[in-house]
């Protein structure tokens, strides 16, 4: 029977990798190829870097140094981060990943979505998205660039778009519940859910297994993506790599 | 020594670093010349049908392979998109397969899916063996492996189904006929389980 995923998500910034909160305040937590040989020590489902800088400094993705953490992994990898090119696409997975994730250059051009599904197959195309829920009205508005340029888009009209256009998987990102470790936000994985063909995963708010168990309760299998509850231990916040699985998707014998 | 075919479609460094781990010599293989050195083949693959055969027709590799493979009856091991290729033909393309194991890869019948039609078929999946095959030695079938894909293949002899992932219908993912190998899923990323597939590959 196919499990949910349980992925940690790792941020690439300045060379090492960091927690955020709210998007801000990003904590210092370690090297990344350390935190990927724990990961393969720990079996992890999935693995999803991305580079937090990459968009905003408008530069390409850091080839060499995901070369150098493809390598030594043993679990699927997906990278996001400053992609705006089929091409970048096609190299990034030439280096050992499995998919490659899409955000602003979605969102400015739509098409680049269908470009990638071409050339690299729509299993790996993955558009991920950052939402705040708006404060006034009822629904969520889709944020780029670290959660600072708002976009007009529509979110679930948006998502329909990027499947039919040839999106494998979309991420839906809670930038309100970002490092707060108070729960997903189920409404919204609700609603996205039901609103596309493809696997979903969300981000923003694990701070416990049961956590992630209530996403699994609330929308079946799912990709229940975490930061801050796999490299953070305790009340103070203090950095530990760590991995576990709600007990209802563990394999038996694990 | 085995034979990692670098064709410029698949994920050769994760296989490389695995068998270094094994400490199993391996080779990673950019030219013909290189190929009858090794007594087994991997034949990684990404992307798409056509695109990987245009890849490997390319590389200038693919008539030693078959030489090897078909002539010398040297093993091979198909992975991902390598082991669609094996097939006669894939629903995704124009171009023919290899045609190595007997079948057609067909698109995944989403309306199949009881909690609703969701594809790819992406995360970690339990299998069911259909034969006793010794590339299977050792594996936890529960934990099963990772698999990444919205195609599959339809084998035209049972006795190819080596075994099969429930999604939807019970799909073949790994298939074999005397010397070939092929695995759906992605053993380089699917932990333990995966790196038992590569040493047992190495001692059949």
């Amino acid at each position: 029977m196919l499990r949910s995923r349980i992925v940690p998500c790792l941020l690439l910034h300045d060379g090492g990798l960091v927690k955020t909160k709210g998007f801000k305040e990003g904590k210092y937590v370690g090297d990344p190829l350390n935190a990927v040989k724990i990961f393969n020590e720990k079996e992890v489902d999935e693995l999803i870097l991305l580079d937090i800088d990459a968009t905003s400094e408008q530069r390409q993705p850091d080839f060499a140094r995901l070369k150098t953490i493809a390598v030594e992994s043993r679990m699927p990898l997906c990278y996001g981060g400053g992609i705006t090119s089929a091409a970048q696409a096609v190299e990034v997975i030439s280096l050992g990943f499995e998919k490659v994730s899409i955000s602003a250059a979605a969102l400015a051009r739509p098409a680049l979505i269908g470009e990638m599904a071409s050339a690299i197959g729509s299993q790996s195309v993955v558009v991920t998205l950052d939402v705040r829920r708006n404060a006034l009205f009822p629904g969520y508005s889709v944020f780029t660039h670290n959660g600072r340029k708002k976009q007009k888009t529509d979110l679930i009209a948006f998502c329909r778009q990027a499947v039919d256009l040839g999106a494998g998987e979309i991420v839906l990102n809670s930038i309100d519940r970002d490092g707060a470790m108070n729960g997903y936000d189920l409404d919204l994985a609700r609603q996205v859910r039901a609103a596309v063909s493809c696997p979903v995963s969300f981000a923003g708010g694990a701070g416990s297994l049961d956590h992630m168990q209530a996403l699994i309760d609330a929308v079946g299998v799912v990709g229940a993506v975490a930061g801050s509850l796999f490299v953070f231990q305790g009340p103070y916040r203090a950095v530990l790599i760590n991995y576990d699985r709600p007990p209802g998707v563990r394999p038996a014998g694990v | 020594m085995i034979a990692i075919i670098n064709y410029g479609s698949g994920n050769i460094a994760a296989i490389a670093n695995i068998y270094k781990q094994l400490r199993i010599p391996c080779l990673i293989c950019d030219q013909a010349s290189d190929l009858a050195q090794a007594e087994r083949y991997i034949l990684p693959g990404v992307g798409a049908f056509d695109a990987t055969m245009q890849h490997l027709a390319s590389s200038g590799m693919l008539d030693v392979l078959v030489e090897e493979v078909v002539g010398h009856g040297k093993k091979v091991l198909g992975i991902c998109v390598g082991m669609q290729i094996l097939a006669e033909s894939s629903e995704e393309g124009s171009l023919p397969g290899l045609g190595w194991i007997a079948g057609r890869v067909k698109k995944i019948d989403a309306s199949r899916l009881v909690a609703g039609p969701r594809l790819p078929h992406m995360g970690w999946n339990s299998i069911r063996l259909q034969v006793d095959s010794p590339l299977f030695r050792g594996i936890d079938v529960e934990r099963g492996f990772y698999f990444l894909h919205s195609y599959y293949f339809a084998a035209s002899e049972p006795a190819s189904v080596l075994a099969t992932v429930r999604y939807g219908d019970e799909l073949p993912c790994a298939v074999g006929r005397g010397n070939v190998y092929g695995l759906q899923f992605h053993p380089e990323k699917s932990h333990s389980n995966g790196m038992a597939i590569f040493r047992n590959f190495a001692e059949i």
